[in-house]
Formats: structure tokens, C-alpha cells, sequence
């Protein structure tokens, strides 16, 4: 079994990235026609926003002019990434090891396991932008969500969407490592910090609805930051007129985005480490349980 | 000394055939699901952890746009019927695929019981199981959110409930037969099927919202009505937001329990039939 001296090897990771792309694709999307794979891939996050629009609609009277409407619209859609992109990573350990039984063989190739897992996570990270322009699309055409292509602060859009990837991306790394090492519950591991994460990063309500000592979580938290500079990005007075973020400028929250991106990185790496070489320790590698 | 030898132990071992084995293995399948899943706590604890962060982030939602506080109760309660049919999705519909994949629904087939005695069994274990859950998000979601019920009638409250997990569990039986024939898509159809339904059954919003038509149609799921009726017994205001009302509403559910369930012993025996004749029941397409 090789040993990863260096988590990150450029020629090796690549391939094992582009490899690994490949194959997410093929699995996610060759189980059934191309037909029933859209209907898959729009329907679940458009009933997922439905849910948020029919309780928004009932208590305001359909009236979708105020700028919470938007707040709660734009933070949802785009908290499909973290399901996909962070999730969607982790759940690549599940795959191999119990289901296709395949995680063994991939530690004796010749490939990069984390970078593997990466690339495992692009497939999710495509589908999950497809559902996210389908649900910003479905919104500004049916529900009035204000969105002007043409006074969109696009440079802002596309640096905080590569950071916030990233950063996900780092983030699923440190639950794919955690899940190495459990076995009855590992499916619940990447539900259970998404579920939170949507509770505490104030993706669908401002923060400062949640009772005064939850906020330090939210605000500990990366995806609060890159889901408000997201919102400023699409339509500045939206995410402005909340007061959670609004001391903060947009290169404010860059850079704290930026930061805890690097934080989430370095720790990924340890992180790996330490949970592939206690994975290898117990015997998890080929671990199944049947569950 | 032998079995046969020994009057106690050829007792025990003697051969149950008829109701007491359709009974005996409604008994040894609902075991597992009672017994079993108790035993892995991170599972109990998930089990409840989960939807309490789903139904605390739909209260903060209504509390941001000012709701009245009633509809905060009506998210508990719709989040705790979320574990009733998370149990339908994952541990009835898939659950013979799952067999199947492991290699040991040939085993039940080739067992002289009953399949529906089989399905059964995991149907009323599941039931229970999911049940201990669901009072637990609802004590807890109570508590957190300091929700305040007027139960009026609480036979009704319970005859609604009991009927409605019937048909749930009915048709938990009907789709477990149809997901006997499918291969990896299985999951995933499972996996859809969890947003789009929360959506239109109003698990978080009454069902009344909706045009009567869609409402009608999505009352096929048996928990739309169940918890339309459920919340129009425990809150205030929970009539003047109902879709239909009470009694029409268990009249509905008991016509879709009867329904369901003849629906899962019809398919039960024509799906296995097919999948013995194209050879399916040991097939598995990862």
C-alpha cells in the first residue's frame, strides 16, 4: 500500500482528479435515461424551494416585494452547493467502501486519495449547478425575484463562488476523512452538518432571528459569509438591508472568507493524515458493515 | 437427551403452520425494527437530531416573516411525521431491493412463510420504532418552541392517527413490491421522493393553501390528510386552516387503508411471480 508522504502531488492529483471526475459522472448519471436524470436533478431542488415559497406566500399574502423574500430565495438556491459539492465528497467513501466495495483498490493504484475524492465531487458540484441556475431561473421568471443580469457585480460573483467552492471542497475533504473512520452511521454524518450548517449559517433567515447565544455559531461559520456575499453579488440592497452582515464592505467578507477557506484547507490536510493512518491502524479501509 | 426426546424443546420446535405462522413471522420481522434499532443509539439519536434541525430551521423561517406562533406548531408536528415517512421511503419501499442486493430475499422466498406476513411485520415494527421518534421530536419541538395544544377529541385524534399510519404503511407494502423490480435507480426514486411529497402534503404549511385540486391529489398520501386532520384536532385554529373537514377526512383515509393494503397483497404476488419468471429475485446492478 503506498504511502502519502505528500497529500498533494501535482501530476499524480490531477490524474487521479480527472479519473475520479469521469467516473462521478458516469455514476451519477448513467442509472437511468437522460430524461428521468433531469427530472432527478430539478425537481428535488425545486420542491425544496417550493417548501420556503408556499410558507413565505401563505403569512405575506403572495406578497414577494420585500427584500426578506429574496434573502430567503437566493440563500436556499445557493445552499445546494454545500449539500452537493461538501456531501457529495464524503459520500464518495460510502460508495466505494460499502457499496461498490471498491475503496481497497483504490488506495493500492496509482492515484491520490484525496484528490480522488475531489474529483469524485465535481460531478455532484455540475449537477448542483444546473439546480441552482434551474431555481434562480424559476424564481425571477414566476416569483418576482429581483434579479438585473446587467447591475450584477459579476467579478464579485465569480471570485466568491470560486472561494466558496473551494472551501466547500475543503470542508467535504474533512468529512470524507472523519467518515473513514465510522461505520453505523456514516451516512448521517454529511446529513447531519448539512442540516445544521443550514440552521446556523443563516442561509434561508438572518441571523438575528436565532436566539442571541446560537449566533456565534453563524458567524464561526465560512458559509455565512460566502452565502451573504453571494446575495450582494446578485442584488447588493437585498442582502444590505439585513444588519447581521452589514458592517461589514465586500472585501471584508472576502477576506474572511478567504481565511477560513485557508483555515479549512490546512486542516483538511491534517485532518487526512490522521484519519487515513488511523483508518489503516484498524482495518477500515475494506470495512463494510452492511448497514 | 434429543429434541424429540424431550417433550419441552419438541414443543418449542414444533411446526407453526397457517395464522400462527403468519403470526410467528409478523413477530420475528417486527423484532429487528423494534428491538434492533434501539440498540444502535447514534441511530436514535440521529433519528431525532435531524429533523429537529430542519423543523428549528423552518420555525426560524416563519418567525423572520412574523407568523402567527400556530404555524410554528404546525412544523413540529409536520417534522415529526417527517421520521413516519422517511421509515416508509427507506425501510419499507427499498427495503426488498435492499434484501435483494444483499442476498437475502431468496431466503425469504424460499422460507415456507408468508411474504405478506414479511412485509407486515416490518411495517408494524417500523411503526413502532418510528413512533418513539416521533413523540420524541414532538416533546422536544414543544419544549424548544413552547408550542400550546387544545386537544378536543382526543378518539378522534387517535382514530385519525392509527388510520392514517394503516394506509401509510399499506402503501409502504404496495411500493415495496414495486421497488422488487428495480435496479440502482431504486435510491434515487427514494431520494426524490422526499422534498417534492413534503412539499405537497404540507408538512410545513396547511395542505388548504394549495388549489383544492392539488390538495385532492397529493391526499393520496395518506399523511396529507392524516396531518391536515391531526392539526385540526390539537390546534385552535387548526379548523379554520383544514383542507377538508375531520370526518370526511377519516372516512377518505380508511377507503385509502383498504385500498393500500389489497393493493400490496395484489402486487406482492404478481411482482414476485414476475421476478421469479425473468429471474430477477438474485440479480444485483450496482
Amino acid at each position: 500500500m503506498q504511502k502519502h508522504s505528500s497529500v498533494f502531488n501535482s501530476s499524480e492529483s490531477l490524474r487521479s482528479f480527472w479519473m475520479a471526475t469521469w467516473l462521478g459522472w458516469q455514476i451519477e448519471s448513467n442509472w437511468t435515461d437522460p430524461f428521468l436524470f433531469a427530472i432527478y436533478s430539478i425537481v428535488k431542488p425545486l420542491a425544496s424551494s417550493g417548501i420556503l415559497v408556499v410558507m413565505y406566500s401563505i403569512i405575506t399574502k403572495g406578497n414577494f416585494d420585500t427584500p426578506i423574500f429574496p434573502y430567503i430565495y437566493f440563500g436556499n438556491a445557493f445552499y445546494i452547493y454545500v449539500g452537493a459539492v461538501m456531501s457529495g465528497i464524503s459520500w464518495a467513501v460510502i460508495d466505494d467502501r460499502e457499496h461498490y466495495k471498491t475503496l481497497k483498490y483504490m488506495y493500492i493504484a496509482p492515484i491520490r486519495i484525496p484528490a480522488y475524492w475531489l474529483g469524485r465531487g465535481v460531478s455532484r458540484f455540475a449537477t448542483g449547478t444546473i439546480a441552482v441556475i434551474i431555481t434562480i431561473a424559476f424564481g425571477v421568471l414566476f416569483l418576482h425575484v429581483p434579479l438585473n443580469l446587467a447591475t450584477v457585480n459579476w467579478p464579485l460573483f465569480f471570485v466568491s463562488l470560486f472561494i466558496g467552492i473551494a472551501m466547500l471542497a475543503m470542508m467535504g475533504l474533512i468529512l470524507a476523512s472523519i467518515t473513514l473512520l465510522v461505520a453505523h452511521h456514516f451516512f448521517l454524518i454529511g446529513e447531519a452538518v448539512a442540516s445544521a450548517l443550514y440552521l446556523f449559517s443563516g442561509a434561508i433567515f438572518p441571523l438575528d432571528v436565532l436566539p442571541v447565544w446560537l449566533r456565534p455559531i453563524g458567524f464561526a461559520i465560512p458559509i455565512t459569509y460566502w452565502l451573504e456575499l453571494m446575495r450582494r453579488s446578485l442584488s447588493g440592497n437585498v442582502a444590505q438591508a439585513f444588519p447581521t452582515l452589514a458592517q461589514f464592505s465586500n472585501l471584508q467578507l472576502l477576506g474572511i472568507l478567504l481565511g477560513l477557506t485557508l483555515v479549512f484547507g490546512v486542516a483538511s490536510t491534517f485532518v487526512f493524515r490522521f484519519c487515513d493512518y488511523r483508518a489503516r491502524e484498524r482495518g477500515l479501509i475494506d470495512f463494510v458493515s452492511n448497514y | 437427551m434429543t429434541i424429540q426426546n424431550n417433550p419441552l424443546a419438541s414443543q418449542a420446535y414444533e411446526k407453526a403452520t397457517g395464522w400462527k405462522l403468519f403470526i410467528k413471522t409478523v413477530i420475528a420481522r417486527a423484532y429487528p425494527r423494534i428491538i434492533g434499532q434501539q440498540r444502535e443509539k447514534s441511530w436514535v439519536f440521529f433519528d431525532i437530531f435531524l429533523p429537529m434541525l430542519a423543523v428549528s430551521s423552518y420555525v426560524f423561517v416563519y418567525r423572520a416573516i412574523g407568523a402567527p406562533e400556530e404555524y410554528v406548531g404546525f412544523v413540529v408536528i409536520g417534522g415529526a411525521m417527517t421520521a413516519f415517512w422517511m421509515n416508509i421511503m427507506w425501510s419499507m419501499s427499498s427495503q426488498l431491493y435492499w434484501e435483494k442486493e444483499q442476498g437475502n430475499l431468496a431466503l425469504y422466498i424460499m422460507a415456507p412463510n408468508s411474504m405478506m406476513a414479511v412485509l407486515l411485520g416490518m411495517a408494524v415494527g417500523g411503526m413502532l420504532a418510528t413512533f418513539l421518534r416521533a413523540i420524541a421530536i414532538i416533546l422536544l419541538g414543544s419544549l424548544l418552541f413552547n408550542i400550546h395544544y387544545v386537544i378536543g377529541n382526543f378518539i378522534q385524534l387517535l382514530s385519525v392517527f392509527f388510520v392514517a399510519m394503516t394506509a401509510l404503511y399499506g402503501m409502504g407494502m404496495m411500493s415495496a413490491s414495486l421497488f422488487l423490480l428495480l435496479g440502482r435507480e431504486a435510491d434515487h426514486l427514494a431520494q426524490l421522493a422526499t422534498e417534492p411529497v413534503y412539499l405537497v402534503s404540507g408538512f410545513y404549511f396547511p395542505i388548504k393553501s394549495f388549489n383544492f385540486w392539488i390538495a385532492a391529489g397529493a391526499s393520496i398520501i395518506p399523511l396529507t390528510l392524516g396531518l391536515d386532520a391531526m392539526r385540526q384536532l390539537i390546534f385552535q385554529s387548526g379548523a379554520t386552516l383544514g383542507f377538508l373537514n375531520v370526518g370526511l377526512e377519516l372516512e377518505i383515509l380508511c377507503v385509502l387503508c383498504v385500498a393500500f393494503l389489497f393493493g400490496a397483497w395484489a402486487l406482492l404476488g404478481h411482482m414476485e411471480r414476475l421476478a421469479i419468471r425473468e429471474g430477477r429475485l438474485t440479480e444485483s446492478r450496482r
